[in-house]
């Protein structure tokens, strides 16, 4: 009966974490249908039954009825207990994660995730992981209070400044996932997306492997590499497109004209600037929302962005 | 003249009383013995006031929901329709804010609850009435620093404050908060002047078991404005302080705690929906009475879950925070607590329904109210039940189902109960009657336009939606579209009733001091009613439900006191029976 309010619910990639959830949320949405329905029905049963026929109608005198109150007191908390149980012992399991899970470590900041491997390979906004075996994600935030939610697998879980907080899941088959920050967190909140990609185990072992040969490549390919993983796509498109910032499109040796009223030509130094002061020069018809990077990219980091940006031509 | 025996503690003590019927062209009212916007500024009378309030509790809703349509316009497509993402950050913390604070808050018990609190007693004003008046200002003051906020760099926290985000904003949170710590105070005040006046002005023989349930509601609703407002005003105090000061209460990089701000947040914020929603309750038990003629069912288990949610309410706090990272056998102990607050209200809704049942049921505009109430508040519930469930809640926490399952207690439970409410002493309190029929078309378009608005935000919640989101994925567009003509439909229904009821003023049918044929003691004043309410000291002898006894026996004042200056805490009568 519960599967009748299926259509309410995205199909469930771990039944591990999320089959409890399923038929617990089925069987509240069936019991508070009938018992909604019955109060709705008697409601329209007694206006019509006992509609006023003359101003003269006479009511009789039902002050109270303890049997009946009793009655639907008592079954009520016995229902509201059977919820209660039930949807401990699925939070439970939440909390507990299996001895043998695989560790990811997750950083989230104003507007992205971070996914860092134990052979040292980082991700920006993709979390690889493999099918068939329990993952555990260990999270931490670099500013302010986001949540990492996967509707697919029915898990969420606030990430907090100066604390851990963790995660678990296991998908069972290889595909994607949503990932939504759900935790208000400014301007791009609804941009903090991310993907769960999961491969099959021998897939995973090799997209791993590629990863911590990484570093690797031309300082272009690296730079558009560290655009993602920093988060800097969330807010300029390298397409052209409008979104938060400029776009880095055709940006190396573009005329910009400045919130002053001055023009600047786009050289290796402006854009260097930006990334370390964003507020130095802000670009007209934008505002400063950006962050400083200092501290957070090195010197060849810049470089190797600055490289891939020139690679962006119109 | 008839006599009535009054019993203290056992000595029967004679009242001289003799019926008073309420006459039909009264000829001074409180809207016309003091004229002119000087004597409404400065009136300590209650019904004035609670009309001021009315006036003001109106604007910032039409304001609010201005805002809400401007959201929904926003979300007709997933990407940027016509705001900017800044914008719309705003647009959804003023909403929420305004709603909230300046809105459901101080609705039922400021407005409507200043009017009649003393009138079902049978009182002439409320126990404080320049603290009254002072109340009132202060709401205004707490207006005026939002207004100054909202010209000033505006809001994007969210109207839940969380830090470190609000430590970090550059915009005018200090402003705001200090206008929600003034607010507070106004609350805290009106609270204490209803308890002091449901113990002290009540009328000869008005006495527990005989108190209106209206009052019942506004009773519990004060106990906890006096005890969980203060606590607001302690967080937006450390809040101000961590913000002007760094003193790192909430900031963990200086050994603070961001969660201990939730906890100081929803300690007020989760009874404060009770104090939005239990002054409805009151609303229904009046008007299911008065259109069904009956005795309600279960007077005392309606009274009683009252003043159960008021305490229970106090303890569920942490079930806003079950991902928040909170320890485990807390979220566990809340999860448990959140169920029993259920229970109570849950009865309450079953004894309406069995009011129902052999009654004279008349399906004029406020009980149509109260049919939509009892479906929408009740969806509402079980979905509260939804998300109490720790499992469940782990998945919808922060959806579009929570946007959903509040929006159905607090404006399908406390907003439609305030249009019962309006709808029902709309009479008593301008002495016009508005037009049935348009009514009823509005209470239709508002039943539609609130589902239709509504229910898709479960299922795409549920879905996966998060809640505060400027841009969406495509799979959701379908949802948010019937959503956003849903609440264009609302939008229509409620500025229907606004004009019509401003008709009424106008141009509408003069009102008779009883149209509905209540047995509750504010109806037996006249049509609006004398400045000091009654023109004597009203005397009862039946409860507010006894639709058993004739009418004239719920006209009974003392005999002696034509000018109305009795006092009731001057007899002191536990029971008094006619002769």
């Amino acid at each position: 009966m519960g599967s009748l309010f299926d259509f309410m619910l995205p199909e469930l990639k771990s039944p591990m974490t999320g089959a409890t959830t399923d038929a617990l949320m089925g069987f509240i949405h069936i019991v508070s249908f009938i018992i909604l329905a019955g109060v709705t029905v008697a409601m329209i049963y007694f206006a019509i039954k006992y509609r006023r026929r003359s101003d003269d109608d006479k009511t009789p005198l039902i002050t109270h009825n303890n049997k009946l109150e009793i009655t639907w007191s008592v079954i009520p908390l016995l229902l509201v207990f059977i919820v209660f149980g039930w949807g401990y012992k699925g939070w439970l399991n939440l909390k507990s994660v299996p001895d043998n899970a695989y560790e990811i470590q997750v950083s989230a900041y104003k507007w992205g995730w971070t996914f860092s491997y134990e052979n040292g390979a980082q991700v920006g906004n993709e979390v690889h992981v493999p099918a068939g075996q329990p993952v555990k994600l260990v999270m931490r935030s670099e500013d302010v209070i986001h949540s990492f939610f996967v509707p697919d697998y029915r898990i969420k879980q606030d990430v907090l400044p100066n604390r851990y907080t963790y995660v678990w899941f296991q998908a069972e088959e290889a595909g994607e996932s949503q990932v939504f920050c759900t935790e208000y967190c400014g301007t791009s909140h609804s941009d903090m997306l991310a993907k769960v990609i999961v491969h099959t185990p021998e897939d995973f072992e090799n997209w791993l492997s590629e990863q911590s040969s990484g570093g690797g490549g031309t300082p272009a390919e690296r730079g558009e590499n560290l655009i993602t993983l920093q988060g800097c796509v969330t807010c300029h498109s390298v397409d052209g497109s409008q979104k938060i910032g400029p776009s880095f499109q055709g940006l190396y040796g573009r005329e910009e004209t400045m919130s002053d009223g001055s023009t600047i030509t786009a050289d290796e130094n402006y854009i260097r600037e930006s990334i370390l002061d964003p507020g130095a020069k802000i670009v007209e018809g934008y505002q400063n929302q950006m962050v400083s990077y200092e501290g957070r990219l090195s010197d060849d980091d810049i470089s190797d962005i600055i490289e891939y940006i020139k690679t962006l031509e119109e | 003249m008839a006599t009535a025996e009054a019993s203290p503690s056992g000595n029967m003590k004679t009242l001289q009383v003799k019926r008073y019927k309420p006459s039909e062209n009264p000829k001074k009212t409180y809207l016309t013995e003091e004229k002119g916007l000087w004597s409404w500024l400065t009136t300590v009378d209650h019904k004035k006031i609670g009309l001021m309030y009315l006036g003001s509790v109106t604007f910032f809703f039409l304001l609010g929901g201005a805002l809400a349509l401007l959201l929904r316009t926003e979300l007709l497509t997933p990407a940027k329709t016509f705001i900017e993402a800044d914008t719309y950050n705003q647009f959804f913390t003023l909403h929420g804010a305004i709603m909230v604070f300046f809105v459901l808050v101080p609705s039922i018990p400021a407005a409507l609850g200043n009017f009649i609190l003393p009138m079902q007693l049978g009182a002439k004003d409320v126990a404080f009435p320049k603290l009254n008046l002072t109340s009132f200002y202060i709401y205004v003051i707490g207006a005026v620093f939002t207004f100054i906020a909202l010209a000033n760099n505006g809001l994007d926290t969210g109207w839940t404050f969380y830090t470190p985000y609000s430590t970090d904003s550059t915009s005018s949170v200090i402003w705001v908060t200090l206008g929600v710590f003034i607010l507070g105070f106004s609350s805290i005040l009106t609270g204490t002047n209803f308890i002091a006046t449901i113990h002290k002005m009540r009328a000869p023989g008005i006495t527990w078991g005989k108190l209106p349930l209206n009052l019942w509601a506004l009773y519990a609703t004060s106990i906890i404005q006096i005890l969980a407002t203060p606590v607001l005003a302690i967080t937006l105090l450390l809040l101000t302080m961590e913000r002007v000061l760094g003193m790192g209460i909430f900031d963990a990089s200086m050994g603070g705690d961001p969660i201990l701000f939730q906890h100081f947040f929803w300690f007020y914020s989760h009874p404060a929906v009770y104090i939005m929603i239990v002054p409805g309750f009151g609303i229904i038990s009046e008007v299911i009475t008065t259109f069904s003629k009956k005795h309600i069912f279960g007077y005392w288990a309606i009274a009683l879950s009252s003043l159960a949610i008021a305490f229970i309410g106090f303890l569920v706090w942490g079930h806003h925070m079950f991902t928040s990272g909170q320890s485990g056998v807390a979220t566990t102990i809340f999860s448990f607590l959140t169920f029993l607050v259920g229970i109570p209200t849950g009865i309450k809704i079953l004894n309406w329904v069995a009011t129902l049942y052999k009654g004279s049921i008349e399906m004029k505009t406020p009980m149509i109210y109260v049919f939509i109430f009892l479906f929408l508040f009740s969806i509402g519930g079980f979905t509260g039940i939804m998300l109490g469930s720790l499992a469940a809640d782990i998945h919808l926490h922060d959806t579009y189902y929570v946007v959903a399952h509040f929006h159905y207690v607090m404006m399908g439970g406390t907003l439609i109960a305030l249009l019962a409410g309006i709808h029902y002493w709309w009479p008593k309190m301008t002495g016009k009657m508005y037009n049935e029929f348009q009514a009823k078309i509005g209470a239709a378009l508002i039943f539609i336009g609130f589902n239709m608005t509504f229910l898709p935000q479960f299922i795409m919640g549920s879905q996966g939606m998060p809640r505060r989101y400027y841009n969406y994925i495509d799979q959701f567009t379908i949802f948010h579209q019937t959503s956003t003509l849903g609440s264009y439909i609302l939008g229509v229904g409620f500025l229907l009733i606004a004009w019509y009821l401003f008709r009424s003023l106008m141009s509408g049918e003069k009102a008779p001091s009883n149209p509905w044929g209540s047995r509750g003691l504010e109806w037996q004043a006249t049509s609006p009613p004398d400045l000091h309410n009654f023109d004597h000291t009203p005397v009862v002898i039946h409860g507010p439900y006894d639709y058993h006894k004739p009418m004239e026996e719920f006209q009974l004042g003392l005999a002696n006191s034509h000018n109305g200056h009795g006092h009731a805490e001057d007899i002191d009568v536990e029971k008094v029976s006619a002769h």
